[in-house]
Order: C-alpha cells, then sequence, then structure tokens
C-alpha cells in the first residue's frame, strides 16, 4: 500500500473502498450505527457526479439502488438490524432476478430495536436466510479497517462477477471505532466492471441465457436491448415462467453460481495455525481480541492460532475442516448466541471438541473474556 | 399509426386478464399516447409492481421492470435518478399503489420526481380474488367483507395534490379519448404525474357489488362522473369528476441533483 494515510471510523473506510470500486448511486434511510455511510456518501457522490438519495424506508432504499443498477450503475445501500429485516423482500428480488448490487449491514443488538448503539454479531443468519425460498448468498466481514476496505471492494467484485447481491456484514465496533486505513492507490486493487453484452442492436439479446463460463452479460436499461426484468421464475428472455423445467433450472441456476465457486469467493487470514492444538475461529470485530489472545499466548510458547474468516456465506467447509484437521480445542470466538459455531460443527471430523466463546450483552468481547472460556477447556478453571 | 403489434410482445400473449376487464382498454390507450407522441422506445421504462394491472409492463415492448407488491416507485425512483433522460411510467393497481405502497406513492409525490404514475383502479384485488383495497369505498362487498365494508377509500386525486404531486388527472375506460389526452400530458410533464384510470373488474367487484357485466360497469362510469367544475356536479355532489386536476411547474427532483452535482464539484462540472 503506497497510497494516502487517514484516520477514520471503519463506516468511512467502506465509503472510500466503495468508491474506489466505482459506487456511482446510492439510496438509504438512516439508522445506527450504519448512518456515517449515508452522511460520507451524501457529501461525497455528487462531487463525482454520483447519485445519493435518503429514501421513505429501507424497503424503498433497496429498490431504489437495483433499479439504478439496471441502469447499469455500481450501487450500494447500508442499514443495519432493523432496516436489514425490511430490506429481505428486495434482497431476494434482487437474488432472483441477477441484479449487482451491495448491502451494508452494520450489526447492532437485536432482536427488534434491540441495542442501537451496542455491538453483536447476531445477524449471520438473517443473512444467510433471511429471504424466503432456497437461494445462495455471498456475505463478507472484516476485523480492521484495511480489510474493511478490501472486503468492501471484494463484495463489489462479486456483486458484478456473478450477477448478485452480496453482504457486508460489519459491526458497531468496526463501524464507529477510529484508526489508521492507508487508502490504496488506484490500480493497487483489482475492480471488476460491469460485464455487458457484445451483442449488436436488432439481434436477438436474451438477458438470461448464461455465456459457456456461466457469467450472464447486462445491458443497460435505456440501451438497444429492450428486455423483462421479473421476480416471477423466468426463462431466458426474463419472461415468467411455470415450466417445471425452467424453474428447477433456474433455480439450480442461482445457488451453483455461488455454491460452486467457494473458493473464489472466500477470503480468511491465518496466525499460527500451523501446529495449533487449539484453533480460534472468528471474524469481525471479535476476531480482534482473539487475536489478541493468541499473540499472547504464543509468546508464551502455547499452541493457540486463530483462523479469521473474511468470507461467511458461502461458508468455507472444506478450509474450516482443513485448518481445524490437527486441532483439540476448537473454540468459535463471535457475539451472540452461537451461529458461525453452526457451521463450523458441520465442518470439523470432531464437532464435540467445538467450544463457544461469546458475549451477548451489549459490551465488546474482551480479551479476558476468551482467556476465561480457554482455561475451563483446558480444565486450568476460572 | 403504427400497427399496435409494434408495441406488444406477442410472446407474452395470451395476456392474463379476465374477459371484460378494462386493463386492456388501458393498455391501447398508453401505446396510442405514446405512438401519437412519437416517443422512442428505447427511452422508455415501465415499471410496475404486482397485481393483474402490473402484467402491463411485460406486455409492452420497451425496458420493462416487474417488481414487487408495492415497490414499483421506489424502484422508478432508482431508475430515474441514475438515468434522468429515461421516461419512466408506472402503471399500478389500486391495493398495489395505495395500500402496500402508499407510502412510496406519497413520498415520491413529494420529491416531485419525473415519472407518471398510473393507478388502474377497478377498486379490488382481483389477482387475490376480490378483496376490499384502499379505494373500494365505504359499504362495498368483497371476499373480506362479507357483512360490508366498513374502510373509508382515499380520493386519489386528493391525496396526490395534497402529497405534492404537479400534475393530477382522472379518467375512465369508457373515456378513452380522454384517457389518451391526459396520458400524453402527463408523460410529457416534467414532475411527478398521477393518473387515476377508473378501470372495471366484472370478474370480482362487478359480482360482488351486483354491477353487471363489463359493459354495465363501463356504462357506470359514464353515468356516474362528470368533468371537472360541470354544472352536474353542483346538482349532484356524489359525481366523480374527471379531467386535470393540478397541472402546475415546480421544481424537479433529478433536475434538483444536478443543481447539487454542480454546487458539489464547485463548478468543475
Amino acid at each position: 500500500m503506497s497510497g494516502e494515510l487517514r484516520f477514520v471510523q471503519g463506516n468511512e473506510a467502506c465509503v472510500e473502498a466503495a468508491l474506489y470500486a466505482g459506487l456511482q448511486f446510492y439510496a438509504g434511510y438512516p439508522i445506527t450505527p450504519s448512518t456515517e455511510i449515508a452522511e460520507h456518501l451524501a457529501y461525497r457522490l455528487p462531487q463525482i457526479g454520483g447519485k445519493f438519495i435518503q429514501m421513505e424506508d429501507e424497503i424503498a432504499s433497496i429498490c431504489a439502488i437495483i433499479g439504478a443498477s439496471l441502469t447499469g450503475h455500481k450501487v450500494m445501500t447500508a442499514t443495519s438490524g432493523p432496516g436489514f429485516s425490511l430490506m429481505q423482500e428486495g434482497l431476494g428480488y434482487a437474488i432472483m432476478t441477477e441484479i449487482p448490487c451491495v448491502i451494508v449491514d452494520v450489526q447492532r443488538g437485536g432482536p427488534s430495536t434491540g441495542l442501537p448503539t451496542g455491538p453483536s454479531q447476531g445477524d449471520v443468519y438473517q443473512a444467510r436466510w433471511g429471504v424466503h425460498g432456497d437461494h445462495a448468498i455471498i456475505a463478507l466481514t472484516a476485523s480492521n479497517h484495511q480489510d474493511v476496505f478490501e472486503m468492501t471492494v471484494h463484495a463489489f467484485n462479486m456483486a458484478e462477477t456473478y450477477r448478485t447481491p452480496v453482504i457486508l456484514l460489519f459491526d458497531e465496533v468496526i463501524g464507529h471505532m477510529r484508526e489508521r486505513l492507508m487508502l490504496p492507490e488506484k490500480g493497487e486493487i483489482a475492480v471488476v466492471d460491469r460485464l455487458r453484452t457484445s451483442v449488436r442492436a436488432g439481434v436477438d439479446y436474451h438477458p438470461y441465457l448464461p455465456r459457456e463460463d456461466g457469467r450472464l452479460p447486462m445491458s443497460d436499461f435505456g440501451g438497444e436491448h429492450r428486455y423483462n426484468v421479473t421476480g416471477l421464475f423466468h426463462d431466458m428472455w426474463g419472461f415468467p415462467s411455470d415450466n417445471p423445467g425452467v424453474v428447477h433450472g433456474l433455480l439450480r441456476h442461482l445457488v451453483d453460481k455461488i455454491s460452486n465457486n467457494v473458493e473464489a469467493i472466500t477470503r480468511y487470514r491465518e496466525y499460527h495455525l500451523e501446529d495449533a492444538r487449539t484453533v480460534l475461529i472468528s471474524y469481525g470485530c471479535s476476531a480482534r481480541s482473539a487475536l489478541h489472545v493468541v499473540q499472547n499466548r504464543r509468546a508464551r510458547g502455547e499452541r493457540v492460532g486463530l483462523l479469521e474468516l473474511q468470507s461467511i456465506w458461502p461458508f468455507p467447509y472444506a478450509l474450516v475442516e482443513e485448518k481445524c484437521a490437527g486441532a483439540r480445542h476448537i473454540v468459535v470466538v463471535e457475539m451472540n448466541m452461537g451461529q458461525v459455531i453452526r457451521a463450523v460443527k458441520r465442518a470439523v471430523h470432531n464437532p464435540e471438541r467445538v467450544t463457544l466463546a461469546n458475549r451477548i450483552d451489549g459490551n465488546f468481547i474482551t480479551p479476558t473474556d476468551i482467556k476465561n472460556i480457554l482455561r475451563l477447556i483446558e480444565g486450568r478453571g476460572v | 399509426m403504427a400497427s399496435f403489434k409494434s408495441y406488444i410482445r406477442e410472446r407474452f400473449f395470451p395476456h392474463i386478464w379476465c374477459p371484460g376487464c378494462g386493463h386492456g382498454t388501458v393498455l391501447k390507450g398508453l401505446i396510442t399516447a405514446i405512438e401519437e407522441l412519437q416517443l422512442h422506445k428505447n427511452d422508455i421504462v415501465v415499471v410496475s409492481g404486482i397485481g393483474c394491472s402490473s402484467r402491463i409492463s411485460g406486455y409492452v415492448d420497451f425496458h420493462s421492470l416487474h417488481t414487487l407488491h408495492g415497490r414499483a416507485l421506489a424502484f422508478a425512483t432508482g431508475v430515474k435518478l441514475s438515468k434522468p433522460e429515461l421516461r419512466v411510467i408506472v402503471p399500478m393497481g389500486d391495493g398495489d399503489a395505495l395500500a402496500i405502497g402508499g407510502n412510496h406513492f406519497i413520498h415520491a409525490a413529494r420529491r416531485n420526481i419525473d415519472m407518471t404514475a398510473i393507478v388502474m383502479n377497478n377498486r379490488i384485488y382481483g389477482m387475490t380474488g376480490g378483496q376490499y383495497s384502499p379505494l373500494s369505498g365505504y359499504g362495498v362487498g368483497a371476499t373480506t367483507a362479507p357483512y360490508g365494508n366498513i374502510d373509508h377509500d382515499f380520493d386519489v386525486a386528493e391525496l396526490s395534490k395534497a402529497a405534492g404531486a404537479s400534475f393530477v388527472a382522472r379518467t375512465t375506460t369508457y373515456h378513452v379519448m380522454q384517457m389518451v389526452e391526459v396520458l400524453k400530458k402527463a408523460i410529457t410533464h416534467k414532475g411527478f404525474a398521477v393518473v387515476e384510470v377508473l378501470s372495471q373488474c366484472p370478474t370480482y367487484f362487478g359480482r360482488k357489488n351486483k354491477m353487471g357485466e363489463a359493459a354495465d360497469m363501463m356504462e357506470w362510469f359514464k353515468n356516474h362522473t362528470t368533468p371537472i367544475g360541470s354544472a352536474a356536479k353542483q346538482k349532484d355532489p356524489a359525481l366523480i369528476e374527471r379531467g386535470i386536476f393540478v397541472q402546475q411547474e415546480k421544481p424537479e427532483y433529478c433536475s434538483e441533483y444536478d443543481k447539487i452535482i454542480a454546487r458539489a464539484m464547485g463548478g468543475r462540472a
């Protein structure tokens, strides 16, 4: 990294990254702890000829960005738990119609209005299964501002590559904390542009006919190709269909395009895993405390390591299985009553050795909280 | 006039509308208006929600976006603001536009964003089989009002006016010539335009309320409506007025946003 050094909130790091990735349109509704994203973009977007609009609610916000994506723009909205609940309808629509967009959920304590300014990581499964019906989803996260930047760019890239909504699952600690951010130079991180059709005017364009590599080139609304977009099951023309073959084929396509590319989507960091007997698995703000524990214990010669997940969905089962193969203890550190741990238990060969280290009282999980759990597991008492 | 077929996606047909449904008349009125205005097909985006009326978007050979129940105006706002040179037309049903979509409706009107909202008002949820809508009105029959409806209805024109729409009109499927004229003015109006079209649903509203066949329901539109400010209205205040209620120049949202961009760029635009 050789760019400009900043001291910013995580929410601002997300804004910088979105602009770096080519964001041109944002629609949103104020909600703590994500509001700074809207505030910064209201200021920044018109400076580059982009558009910002504050909508009447979160439902309208996600609908507006989907509309703007169809005219050929990179789009984003940001919210927190209660607003994310409202967005599920639009999220399902974007999945079904395969319209690229990025949705930021800066998590706070829930359910309901919950803890507006308290940290939590309780939306992991809302991100995965909040939408009705079978589907696949991409959800990314980060534990520090440099990674917020990288994961935000990755989110836009994945949205364009797979023509799908991508969720950035941040949390209150990351969103509001200030720390250093080195802004990368242009070109330092690869940016995936919209893939547009090469079909000429007057020749039939099939908006939902995948190329050989599985990708679906788009055509901007307002361009030469007039086609239909619908949330109903549809054929390659975008026309509604309840033909069993069409329905089966589309549903398989929507799921397979993501589940067949887990490796390309997956991002993670690992610390001291080579010989670790105790493997901590964490993500987002919790990974900061987990890393602190690992570094302290390594300094004392203990064989402890950390697997930090930066992509949660699709869940990297094979990766987790491989990294935990030699572990006697696997400890999932997260700020909820056990969400990612469910996937971890499915991934490893010894699920009975998987333990939860969590905190659910609206306070940030500390290294001491994790150490206490480790002492219990190791039979050393608290 | 060019063939209607050139504006239709035949692949989509036959359409889903029941015999006697008024929505086909709205479809023809809309196509006629666009043809007479000589608009370019690639410049038009039709955004609709969910319901019988909303299927209209798929039938026409423009850019078409068939969205979620009630959310058409929110999607349309994203389309329009991101590419203001497009002409955005948003046909909606009465339940779609004013029950589940009521909030989006008043806010789109308040912003005065340049698009044409067409409320195809048949006073009933047709697709789900005849439940009362916010435009059904007190005393009507519906499957969810077996003892008579106690919900009062919105007056779409008054609501749109109060919410800030800069063009507001009402017409019916009986008054096709007026429908075409009103739609032409609405589409060329710069700002948020609302056109309410009273449309008949003989299958559900008609049967539940003993209104007769489709032709009888159109007769009803003829006999129970009157031009705005007519002498007949003075005599019989129960008559429904048709015509243009509001047509005014007001700052339009996308144009105002262009000024924001100029300000933010500090003259670099």
